[in-house]
C-alpha cells in the first residue's frame, strides 16, 4: 500500500501552501483521482486519517472526486467512457486510443482559514 | 464538475465553505516532488551517459535471474551496475556481486516500492563515470512501483508464464507503464498448458499499448538474443 506515502506527499504540498498564504489551519483539501492513477480512493482516505495527525491539516476535510476514465479514438476521433482494463473505442472497437481523462491524481484546491493577525 | 475545461473543480463553492476562507487552486500532481527528484536523477544519469532500466514485476517472476543471465552476456563489453530494491535481505545483491558487478542494496522495510529519493541516495554510492548500463530491480509488486518515476529511461515489466496470461488485464496501471513486456520462464511452458502469449498481446492492446513483447528463458537462454539486441541498440 503506497497510499500512505502519497498522503505524506499531499500533506507536504498542503503545508507549503498554508505557509505561503500565512495560514495556520486548513479546512478542506480537494483531490481528483482517476481509475488509472494507481491509487485507490478508499485507501487514500484511510491513510489520510493517519497521516494528517499533528499537521496543519489535522482538522481538514479531505474530499476526493473520482474522475471517470475517458479516451479519444485516434481512428474514428470519437470519445468514449471506458474501464481501466479495456481502453478500446466504444464506437468503432479500435484499440488505438488516447486517454483524455482518468489517469491523474491531483491536488485540485486547498481551502485555508485566514490568519486572524 | 467545471463544464468549461472538465477539470473536476466544482463550479460553485461547496455549501460548507465559508466566505472568509481562502481558496487556493493548485491542480498539481500529488507526486510532483517525486517527479522533480526523478528528473534530477535522469539529468544526472544523462550527464554520465548511463542508460537506466527499471525492472518491475511480481515477486518471483525472474528479475534477478534475468539480470544474472544478461550480465554474463554483456559484462565484457559494457560496464554494468545494479540497484537492488527489496523489503529485506541482501540475497539478490549478493547474487549480482558474485558476477563481479557492483550492486547497491536498498532495503525498503515495509515500503512496497522504490521512489526517486531512494534512487538518488543509491546513485551517490555509485561512481557513474564507471557505469554504462544501470539496472534498477524494483520491489516485487505489480501495483505500487508503477506510480513512481525513478529517473530511469525504460520501464521493463516481467511476466512469468506461471503467473497467467491475464496479468495485464488485472494490473492495468503497471502494464500501461511498461515500455517493454518480457514474458519470462518460457522453459516452463512444457508443463504449463494454459499460457498463451497472444492473450498477453491482446490484453496489452486493450490497454492502448503497442509495445514490444518478448518471450525468453534466462535459464536456457532461449529468446535472450532479442532482449540483448534491444539493450545494445539503446546503448549505442
Amino acid at each position: 500500500m503506497h497510499e500512505l506515502s502519497i498522503c505524506l506527499a499531499l500533506l507536504d504540498q498542503v503545508h507549503a501552501i498554508a505557509i505561503q498564504h500565512n495560514s495556520k489551519s486548513v479546512c478542506r483539501i480537494s483531490v481528483i483521482n482517476g481509475p488509472l492513477s494507481g491509487v485507490e480512493t478508499v485507501l487514500l482516505e484511510q491513510a489520510y486519517t493517519i497521516a494528517c495527525q499533528g499537521t496543519v491539516a489535522d482538522e481538514a476535510q479531505l474530499e476526493i472526486e473520482s474522475e471517470t476514465l475517458r479516451v479519444r479514438c485516434t481512428i474514428c476521433g470519437l470519445e468514449s467512457d471506458v474501464v481501466a482494463n479495456n481502453l478500446t473505442c466504444q464506437h468503432c472497437g479500435d484499440w488505438h486510443t488516447e486517454i483524455i481523462q482518468g489517469d491523474r491524481l491531483l491536488l485540485a484546491q486547498v481551502e485555508l482559514e485566514p490568519n486572524e493577525n | 464538475m467545471c463544464d468549461t475545461c472538465g477539470c473536476g473543480i466544482p463550479d460553485q463553492p461547496s455549501p460548507s465553505a465559508t466566505e472568509n476562507n481562502d481558496v487556493v487552486k493548485v491542480m498539481k500532481g500529488l507526486l510532483a516532488e517525486n517527479d522533480r527528484l526523478a528528473q534530477h536523477n535522469r539529468d544526472h544519469l544523462n550527464e554520465h551517459n548511463v542508460l537506466a532500466i527499471n525492472l518491475m514485476s511480481s515477486p518471483g517472476s525472474g528479475k534477478t535471474a534475468l539480470l544474472e543471465s544478461t550480465i554474463i552476456k554483456l559484462k565484457d563489453r559494457y560496464r554494468i551496475a545494479v540497484i537492488e530494491g527489496d523489503l529485506e535481505t541482501e540475497n539478490d545483491a549478493q547474487r549480482i556481486r558474485a558476477h563481479g558487478i557492483e550492486a547497491v542494496q536498498i532495503n525498503t522495510g515495509s515500503a512496497c516500492h522504490l521512489d526517486a529519493n531512494m534512487i538518488h541516495n543509491a546513485l551517490h554510492k555509485l561512481d557513474l563515470n564507471t557505469v554504462d548500463l544501470l539496472f534498477i530491480e524494483n520491489v516485487g509488486n505489480l501495483v505500487c512501483p508503477a506510480s513512481y518515476d525513478l529517473g530511469h529511461h525504460l520501464n521493463v515489466v516481467l511476466l512469468s508464464v506461471v503467473e497467467g496470461d491475464d496479468k495485464p488485464a488485472k494490473y492495468p496501471v503497471m502494464f500501461r507503464a511498461a515500455d517493454l513486456t518480457l514474458i519470462t520462464k518460457t522453459d516452463l511452458l512444457a508443463v504449463i498448458d494454459d499460457f498463451d502469449s497472444e492473450h498477453v498481446r491482446n490484453a496489452m492492446q486493450k490497454l492502448g499499448r503497442d509495445i514490444p513483447i518478448m518471450a525468453l528463458s534466462a535459464k536456457t537462454g532461449n529468446g535472450m538474443d532479442k532482449w540483448l539486441a534491444l539493450l545494445e541498440e539503446k546503448l549505442t
